[in-house]
Order: structure tokens, then C-alpha cells, then sequence
């Protein structure tokens, strides 16, 4: 799947007018939001935290090559396997080739978002091999077939009584609406997946170079079962997820872990330096690690796009955006949504396609106030939406192309305050005859829009600059 | 007109939504601070910021505009608006607009230390942070109970969150009910509700729910545009809430001044 207008209007519209989904999304204002700014307020240090972490990420940002040539290097210290992947078809063939190798015939899955850009489980089930989502969230979307609503909470448009009923039909188990024994249940049956599998693929939240290694958040422990229990353990990475040096954990997670679900630290802490020991009894015979590029270097590339490399992808933007807790996470077409999902999406999918994504915020800065990084994501919006309406885009559409002669227009105006002023003094009188207790109540497009949901207010008789001679004289008499 | 022996001087950019929509907010924007002895006065060239062009991704429009305004008030001592929008294109986007213009670099830190949203001019520059003693109550007590709806610019480019805050409750006989959710956007997002009013809509209709259940009678912020926007709402929805810029409920309530 792909972003596209077709496809946003459409889900728009099917999300706004979901009662569930609507009440699901109006609840991580008080849920995640709050206890976000709870938790980042109990932090004692937070802004500095914050200062921290985004020169830490500027630095490594801006070193990357050094970085993952030291990556590569002492995971391979570790006994892990490094491969660098361009784009998602050679990562899905690595995985493929060791699959085949090793006769894999049951994959289970930690939560990645970075195998969600990959389309990684219906390549493996192509070829008939199982593949299990671990983590409770995508356990429940890809028992739905969907793909995830949110970035760390997939399934948070689900009701419980929505995962009632998709347990009820593919795992045969009574309707039951506590969702203790939903959970309970799902327990059960992964149990014995986790035990089956001779192959775990993960994702990674950071990776450190100085160590070589791999480190996992997590509240379920899925992450760690599947990290030890097969034989084969492969992580994919998005290249950005480099941290320099291990002990710049103390920055990162706190700043994940608070800004993602106001925990003050999450259940679990996974950090995975490499493949089974010799002496060690538990752990995968083969470590490999999949870093990839996938279009990031287009972001690291565009000087005023960077900055959204910084992002540790736990999702605060999305639960502070006005817009994303209305349209929900399917809206954006493609694997990231809510802000900063509407910076990345258009540039690692195709920006013609994705142009709604820039546009529809109000960029109200909620993301900005939100980020634990403090990336500007209202900035980047902006230089979106100017590439979009300067560019050459082959696919003009008859309402840009009318937007676009409007502000030309308004703007020979705007630079000659004579021609304004007449303008809108014509305006005045000619809006005479529509006008309804002195505001519009109905306007045609492209005003119909806004009057099918508001009035608009009148242009006055007696602009400001007009009074401005009379003002003194009628009000300071006292003077 | 102004017979003080302050010495503060300042230029109004009075918006050109402000100018054409809502020039009683431009009025009672310039008696406040002409009570308050601020020398005044008008570019007469002045027309728009250019935000509009530039939010919708026009930055060469908005350049053009941009340089224009930096013209128009390169003689100001400061520049006072009744927006923490405007304040903010001018203040913080400016910046970005004209970061590749050869000579504005100087000229840009100068127009942007010199630019103050209205209540930040007032509690920050003025040093007037209590009403109390400069106003008295109004005849129409419906107008007491008042909510306030904090504009995205104004508190996240401009970090002004108390000082409306701290005007509106200092005011005689006032009192200003917070509402949930204040700082969450009213959906306006300029062409954003135009182009996307479904959108816009649904999140005005969850402010219009909070306005209602503050229990208030009016709706202020520092921005008229967020109250077309919310007034628009209110009016479509039959709802009594009135809607008023700040400015507007000081200057009502300003005493007479004695000299």
C-alpha cells in the first residue's frame, strides 16, 4: 500500500465517521498525551534530557558513515552477521535466502515497524512459511489483516469487543469481553509459536556502535522471546537508529520510554550483544543484522528534512495532533502516520502521490511541543507544501492550478495597497445581497467548503485603517 | 493625540483579516495602548504578512511580502500586533522565508526583536501585568464569565501561555474559567479549513464542546482569525457564546482616564 489522495479522502471519511474508532482516538488525549506530559514533568532533568538527546542524534546524523562502518564492526566482533540493504527487495531476499538455507519453516515476529515498510510477512508466507506477529497490537491486526493504526499501539483503533470477535472466528475461542482473557488466551497460543519457531525477526529501538549492540523496548517480553528462542535471530534497523555509545542510553530511554506510554521505564529492557556464547546455555545460533536505507538517504540528504532521521519513533506526535486524533492512522496511507509520518511517508514513498499529507495539518505546532527531540516537524511540513506548490508536478490538479493563480493574483494585490483597498471596498458592496444578519451562511466553492460548517463574517464598510484618523478624537476626550 | 511623556513608540500592524473582517478589534487595539500612553502609529502601506502564501507553500508570493513589510516598518521602534499568528511569520518564519536572501539577515533580527504580539507587548514591554486598578466592571454581567482559547502561534512559536491569561483574570469583576483542552487547535489552520473541512470541522465541534461545558459566555483569544473560525462554528450551531478578542473586553472595561 501506498499513500494516494483517492485513498485518504476516502479513509478520512470512513474514520471520521467511525463512532469506535472516534472514541478510541478521542481517548489518547487523556490517556497516552497526559501521561506523557506527566511523566516528562516528574523527570527532573527533562529539557536538558531533551537538549541531550537531539544534539546526540544532530551528531550522529551528520557522522552516519562513521557510525555504521563502527556497527558493522563490532557486531561482526559479536559474532553477528551485518548486511547493508538499499531498498526492502534485497533485505526480503536476505531473509529469504536464510530462510531457505536453514529450512525455516515458522517465523515469529517482534514488533517492526521497519518490516512494515518491507511488506516483510506475505513475502514469507509466499513462501509457505508461518509467520507469527508476537506482540499483542499486530498480533490483533494481522489476525484483521490490517496494517497498523498507530506506532506503538497498532491496534488501538480495536474495540474489545472488535478483538472478541476476530478471536472468535480464527482462534475458535468463546465471545468474552474482559480483556484479561482475551489477553490470556492469546498468550496460550503464542506460547506454542514461540516454541516452534526456528526464526526470530525483531526490529530495533536503538543500536549502539561503540558495543555493537542491539537494544529492544518492550512491555510484553515477546521482544526478548524472540530474540533467544529460535535459532536464528534477525533485527532490522532503519539506519537512523544508530546511537554512538551505550551509555547514551541514559539520554534515549527515558525520552522513548515517557514520551511513548508515560511509563517512567517500560517492562522490558532487551540488549543483545551478538549470537548464543559458547558458555552461555540460551540464545540464537545466528545473529544478523539488516540495516536499511529504503529512501532515508533522500532524508538525510535534504538539509531541511534531516531533522526527521531524529525521530525514536514513539509516536507522542501522533497522540498530540489534533488532526491524526480525528483522522486516525490508516488515513496516511502508508506505515508512518500522524506527524511525522506526514514528513517521511511522501519522501520514502512518492510525494506527488502523498501530497495530502503535508497539507492536512493546521500546523498547530502540537507535534513540535510533543517531540522528546524536539524536532520541528511544523518546519518540514512547510518546506513540503513548498516543493509540492512550486514544483513541477506533471499531475496538476484544476483546484491547485486555481490556487495557485489566486495567490499569484492576491499577491499583485497585497503589493499595492491601492489596488487592495479598492479590491476589497468593491468586495464590500457587491457581498451586499448574500449577506444573511451581516455574515455569509452559504458561499460557492471554493468558500462552500468553509460556510457548509461555519458563517463567515461580512467584510466590513469601514475598514480599520479608515478609523484610525477619527479614533483619538471620538474616545480620549479626557485627553 | 497621545499628550504622555512616555516615551514608548510604536508601529500597529493591524492584519488585514483584522483590517476588512474585524477593524473594532484594530480600534480597541490602539485605545488600549494609547490608555496606556504607547505613541502610535500607522504605516499606511501595510497591507499582509504573507503568511497565507507562505503556509500554502507560495514562498515566492510570500517573499515579496515579506520584503515588504520589512520595508514598511523598518522605521518602527516596535511593531505591535493583535495576532500571535502574524507575530509568529514575523517573529520565527521570516527566518526561514528569507534564509537564502543575500543583505535581510541583519534586517530580519531587526524586524523580529522588534515585533510583539499585543498581550506580550503589554505584560512583557509595558510591564502591566494586573488590570485591576485601570478597569471596572461592565454593565453587562453575562460578560463576566469569560473562557479562553489559547492560539497554536501564540504559545508554540511564540511561548506566550499566561500573560493573556494573567490580563484577562486581572481584569475588575472577571472571571476566567479555564476550558479542557484550550491549547488544542480550534481547526482553523488558514487554507487547512478550506481544503480539508471535514477535518476542520470535526475538531471545531469537539472546542465548541468544550467552550459549552466551561459554562462561560465568552470566548476570547489573542487571534481573530481562531475566532471566525469558532464564532463561525457557534453561529452555524444556533449556540449564544459570544466570541471576542482580548483587546475588546479591556478596553471595555478601561476607566476613565484622569489627567
Amino acid at each position: 500500500m501506498k499513500p494516494s489522495s483517492e485513498h485518504f479522502n476516502k479513509t478520512v471519511k470512513d474514520t471520521l465517521n467511525n463512532p469506535t474508532i472516534q472514541k478510541n482516538l478521542s481517548g489518547l488525549y487523556n490517556g497516552f498525551h497526559k501521561a506523557r506530559i506527566e511523566a516528562s514533568n516528574s523527570t527532573e532533568n527533562w529539557e536538558s534530557l531533551q537538549e541531550l538527546g537531539k544534539k546526540i542524534k544532530d551528531h550522529t546524523i551528520s557522522n552516519l558513515d562513521y557510525y555504521l562502518e563502527q556497527v558493522h564492526s563490532n557486531v561482526t566482533k559479536n559474532g553477528g552477521q551485518v548486511f547493508f540493504s538499499k531498498d526492502s527487495k534485497s533485505a526480503t531476499k536476505y531473509i529469504l535466502d536464510l530462510a531457505k538455507k536453514n529450512k525455516v519453516k515458522n517465523v515469529i515476529k517482534g514488533k517492526s515497524m521497519i518490516s512494515e515498510e518491507m511488506g516483510l510477512n506475505d513475502s514469507l508466507q509466499k513462501e509457505e512459511i508461518e509467520t507469527i506477529e508476537t506482540d499483542l497490537g499486530e498480533y490483533i491486526i494481522q489476525m484483521a489483516d490490517e496494517t497498523p493504526f498507530h506506532i506503538i499501539a497498532p491496534a488501538i483503533h480495536k474495540s474489545k469487543e472488535d478483538i472478541s470477535e476476530l478471536f472468535e472466528k480464527n482462534l475458535s475461542m468463546p465471545k468474552s469481553d474482559n480483556p484479561e482473557v482475551l489477553a490470556k488466551e492469546a498468550r496460550n497460543q503464542l506460547r506454542e509459536k514461540f516454541i516452534q519457531a526456528d526464526m526470530g525477526i525483531t526490529g530495533a529501538n536503538f543500536v549502539a556502535a561503540d558495543t555493537g549492540t542491539l537494544i529492544l523496548v518492550s512491555n510484553e517480553g515477546n521482544g526478548r522471546m524472540c530474540t533467544s528462542m529460535p535459532k536464528i535471530h534477525i533485527a532490522i534497523m532503519g539506519m537512523e537508529k544508530i546511537v554512538p555509545s551505550i551509555e547514551d542510553l541514559s539520554v534515549f530511554l527515558p525520552l522513548l520510554i515517557r514520551s511513548a506510554t508515560g511509563q517512567m521505564i517500560s517492562s522490558y529492557i532487551t540488549e543483545i550483544n551478538g549470537p548464543r556464547r559458547n558458555e552461555e546455555i540460551d540464545g540464537p545460533d545466528e545473529f544478523h543484522l539488516i540495516i536499511m536505507d529504503n529512501g532515508r538517504s533522500k532524508l538525510l540528504q535534504n538539509k531541511d528534512l534531516r531533522e526527521s532521521l531524529n525521530c525514536l519513533r514513539c509516536g507522542a506526535c501522533l497522540n498530540a495532533c489534533p488532526v491524526y486524533r480525528k483522522i486516525g492512522g490508516h488515513s496516511y496511507g502508508w506505515v508512518y502516520s500522524g506527524p511525522i509520518g506526514a514528513i517521511v511517508s511522501p519522501v520514502l514513498t512518492n510525494i506527488s502521490d502523498a501530497k495530502d499529507l503535508p497539507f492536512a495539518s493546521s500546523l498547530c505546532g502540537a507535534c513540535k511541543e510533543a517531540c522528546p527531540v524536539k524536532i520541528n516537524i511544523p518546519r518540514m511540513l512547510l518546506h513540503l507544501r513548498k516543493e509540492i506548490s512550486e514544483g513541477n508536478s506533471k499531475k496538476i490538479s484544476i483546484s491547485s492550478l486555481f490556487e495557485k493563480i489566486m495567490f499569484k493574483f492576491s499577491t499583485i494585490l497585497l503589493l499595492n495597497p491601492k489596488f487592495f483597498r479598492t479590491a476589497t471596498k468593491l468586495l464590500s458592496i457587491i457581498q451586499k445581497p448574500f449577506l444573511k444578519n451581516g455574515v455569509f451562511e452559504w458561499l460557492p466553492a471554493p468558500l462552500k467548503s468553509w460556510t457548509k460548517y461555519r458563517t463567515l463574517p461580512a467584510i466590513q464598510d469601514i475598514p480599520f485603517h479608515k478609523r484610525w484618523v477619527s479614533i483619538f478624537k471620538n474616545s480620549n476626550n479626557n485627553d | 493625540m497621545n499628550k504622555s511623556n512616555n516615551n514608548v513608540q510604536a508601529s500597529l500592524f493591524i492584519t488585514c483579516i483584522i483590517d476588512n473582517f474585524y477593524p473594532e478589534v484594530g480600534e480597541s487595539t490602539a485605545k488600549v495602548l494609547d490608555y496606556f500612553d504607547v505613541k502610535l502609529d500607522l504605516p499606511e502601506n501595510q497591507t499582509c504578512c504573507g503568511q497565507p502564501a507562505f503556509n500554502s507553500g507560495y514562498w515566492n508570493e510570500s517573499k515579496k511580502l515579506a520584503k515588504k513589510f520589512i520595508k514598511d516598518f523598518q522605521n518602527s521602534n516596535y511593531i505591535v500586533i493583535p495576532s500571535g499568528s502574524c507575530t509568529s511569520m514575523i517573529k520565527v518564519f521570516y527566518k526561514e522565508l528569507l534564509h537564502d536572501e543575500k543583505n535581510y539577515t541583519e534586517k530580519i533580527n531587526s524586524i523580529s526583536s522588534k515585533t510583539f504580539e499585543f498581550s506580550d507587548f503589554l505584560v512583557n514591554i509595558m510591564g502591566i501585568n494586573d488590570l485591576s486598578s485601570y478597569t471596572e466592571k461592565s454593565d453587562n454581567q453575562e460578560e463576566d464569565l469569560i473562557t479562553y482559547h489559547e492560539s497554536c502561534h501564540l504559545r508554540r512559536e511564540l511561548n506566550i501561555k499566561n500573560e493573556p491569561r494573567q490580563l484577562i483574570s486581572s481584569i475588575s469583576n472577571i472571571k476566567l474559567i479555564e476550558m479542557n483542552q484550550s491549547e488544542v487547535c480550534c481547526g482553523f489552520g488558514g487554507t487547512f479549513a478550506i481544503k480539508y473541512p471535514e477535518i476542520s470541522s470535526e475538531m471545531l465541534k469537539d472546542k465548541i464542546l468544550n467552550i459549552k461545558s466551561s459554562h462561560s459566555n465568552l470566548v476570547t483569544s489573542c487571534d481573530s482569525s481562531c475566532l471566525m473560525q469558532i464564532s463561525g462554528g457557534l453561529k452555524k450551531q444556533n449556540e449564544k457564546i459570544k466570541t471576542t478578542h482580548i483587546s475588546e473586553i479591556i478596553y471595555k472595561r478601561l476607566k476613565s482616564k484622569i489627567e
